[in-house]
């Protein structure tokens, strides 16, 4: 089954001449975990935003279970999506429970329902519940927050996840952790993961398939194995050569 | 003088009673009359630049217009008593509550808003839970403002007949006592941070993720 499918998606913001995201066409199976790769300006983030319609292609289809969703209301096709941001957008004003339980609550969910899912939620990602659902988020360390972001995302049970740089705040052993989390929770469903990033190391632990962009092009998307063995394009080359050369560098220490 | 305050205040608790109810009534309809004018004008001004300059214009006017001449210059429009005063009034607590807002939902971070529309959130929605409560701090840092400088003013408003503390203070004035002035601005100053503390401790109990 076909979750998402890119077609010829083309991004071109007004006054400006450079596409930012130049035809790009790509499929990703159910239950896959893609991340997209590139440096700042690349056009991955507005890739990833043109999925859940915080930003309409200039031209293209973008096609989800088979539904073309510019014929869906953006806050529909928003729910079915779980969203996660790097700044996390804790609510301040809401305790922790009631940042996971707004949508819900907005739904009309009852209270002892929004009530176990809080609950369930926190188990899965690793929080005593009785300890942190009354908790406000200037209460938590960046790594909880980021937790609790991915749990209000993963609330109403979305069948794919949207997660834009959600590590890139966070301490390098913190980073680990929450990887190795989120590895689990992709196992654990069957849920479709399009992970934004610009750490190369990030995107070929989490991505089964990596999709590799630099303005505005997707240069190659493939398995991590393939793109090292065989990089299609002389900035993936670039970009493996630099990432070995780190590799050196830290070996060159010892 | 100390005797011939308590002596006043023995005499005259009620009246004095009267006149601090009377002043507390007229600033704080005063205040309320600013809230509902300044709250949703700021909010439509900090949605873009040009409405806000073209709302800030009247505001920035009536605030170079010191209030007592503000009062007298209602007199052939409203006439004397409580409407020209508090309709001063108003016009004196508007201004911090309309700026304070414009501010409290520019500063809302972009982020937030766009964390809330992510995850899927109609515009409304937005409005009620993210940039609302985000903005409520600094709207009511404003309403604080207000309400200080109408508690404060409101002194001048038994200039027109409007009654209130002020009358005892003008009273002193004309006879030439002390006491008088001082009973009456003590307690104007003793109100004005009564309210100050109160609405603190309210806004405190509102927002206490903050605390």
């Amino acid at each position: 089954m076909i979750a998402i499918e890119y077609q010829d998606i083309v991004k071109k913001y007004e006054g400006s001449q450079a596409y930012s995201v130049d035809h790009v066409s790509a499929q990703i199976r159910e239950g896959e975990f893609i991340t997209i790769l590139g440096s700042s300006g690349c056009g991955k983030t507005t890739l990833l935003k043109m999925t859940n319609r915080l930003i309409d292609p200039t031209e293209g289809k973008i096609v989800l279970f088979g539904e073309n969703i510019a014929q869906v209301d953006p806050v529909v096709v928003r729910r079915r999506m779980g969203y996660v941001i790097q700044q996390v957008g804790l609510f301040p004003h809401m305790t922790v429970e009631e940042n996971i339980g707004i949508i819900p609550k907005l739904e009309g969910w009852d209270k002892e329902r929004i009530h176990q899912r809080v609950t369930e939620l926190l188990e899965l990602v690793e929080l005593k519940p009785d300890e942190y659902r009354t908790r406000y988020p200037s209460q938590l360390s960046g790594g909880q927050q980021q937790r609790i972001g991915l749990a209000r995302a993963l609330v109403t049970d979305p069948k794919i996840m949207l997660l834009d740089e959600p590590f890139g705040a966070i301490d390098a052993i913190t980073r680990l952790n929450l990887q190795n989390e989120l590895m689990r929770i992709h196992q654990g469903m069957n849920k479709t993961f399009l992970l934004v990033t610009h750490d190369i190391n990030e995107a070929f632990r989490l991505g089964n398939r990596v999709m590799i962009m630099n303005e505005g092009k997707l240069l190659q998307f493939d398995t991590p194995a393939n793109i090292i063995r065989h990089p299609a394009d002389p900035f993936v080359e670039t970009l493996i050569a630099s990432t070995k050369e780190q590799e050196r560098f830290w070996e060159g220490i010892l | 003088m100390i005797a011939a305050m308590a002596d006043y205040i023995g005499r005259n608790y009620i009246q004095i009673l009267e006149q601090l109810l009377t002043h507390l009534g007229i600033s704080l309809l005063a205040l309320l009359t600013a809230c509902i004018i300044g709250i949703p004008l700021g909010y439509f001004a900090s949605r873009s630049t040009n409405s806000e300059r073209l709302l800030s214009i009247p505001f920035q006017v009536l605030r170079v217009v010191p209030s007592l001449a503000l009062l007298v210059l209602l007199i052939p429009v409203m006439g004397t008593g409580v409407a020209p005063a508090v309709t001063a009034l108003t016009v004196l607590a508007v201004p911090p509550i309309f700026l304070n807002t414009i501010v409290g939902f520019r500063e809302v971070p972009e982020f937030m808003v766009e964390s809330g529309v992510g995850i899927g959130m109609t515009e409304q929605q937005v409005l009620r839970q993210v940039r609302i409560p985000l903005a409520l701090p600094m709207i009511l840092s404003g309403v604080r403002t207000g309400m200080v400088e109408a508690i404060a003013s409101a002194a001048l408003a038994a200039k027109i007949g409007a009654g209130g503390l002020g009358e005892l203070i003008f009273t002193g004035l004309g006879l030439n006592r002390a006491d008088l002035l001082l009973i009456g601005g003590v307690l104007v100053a003793v109100l004005s941070v009564g309210c100050g503390v109160l609405f603190d401790w309210m806004t405190r109990k509102l927002l206490k993720y903050k605390y």
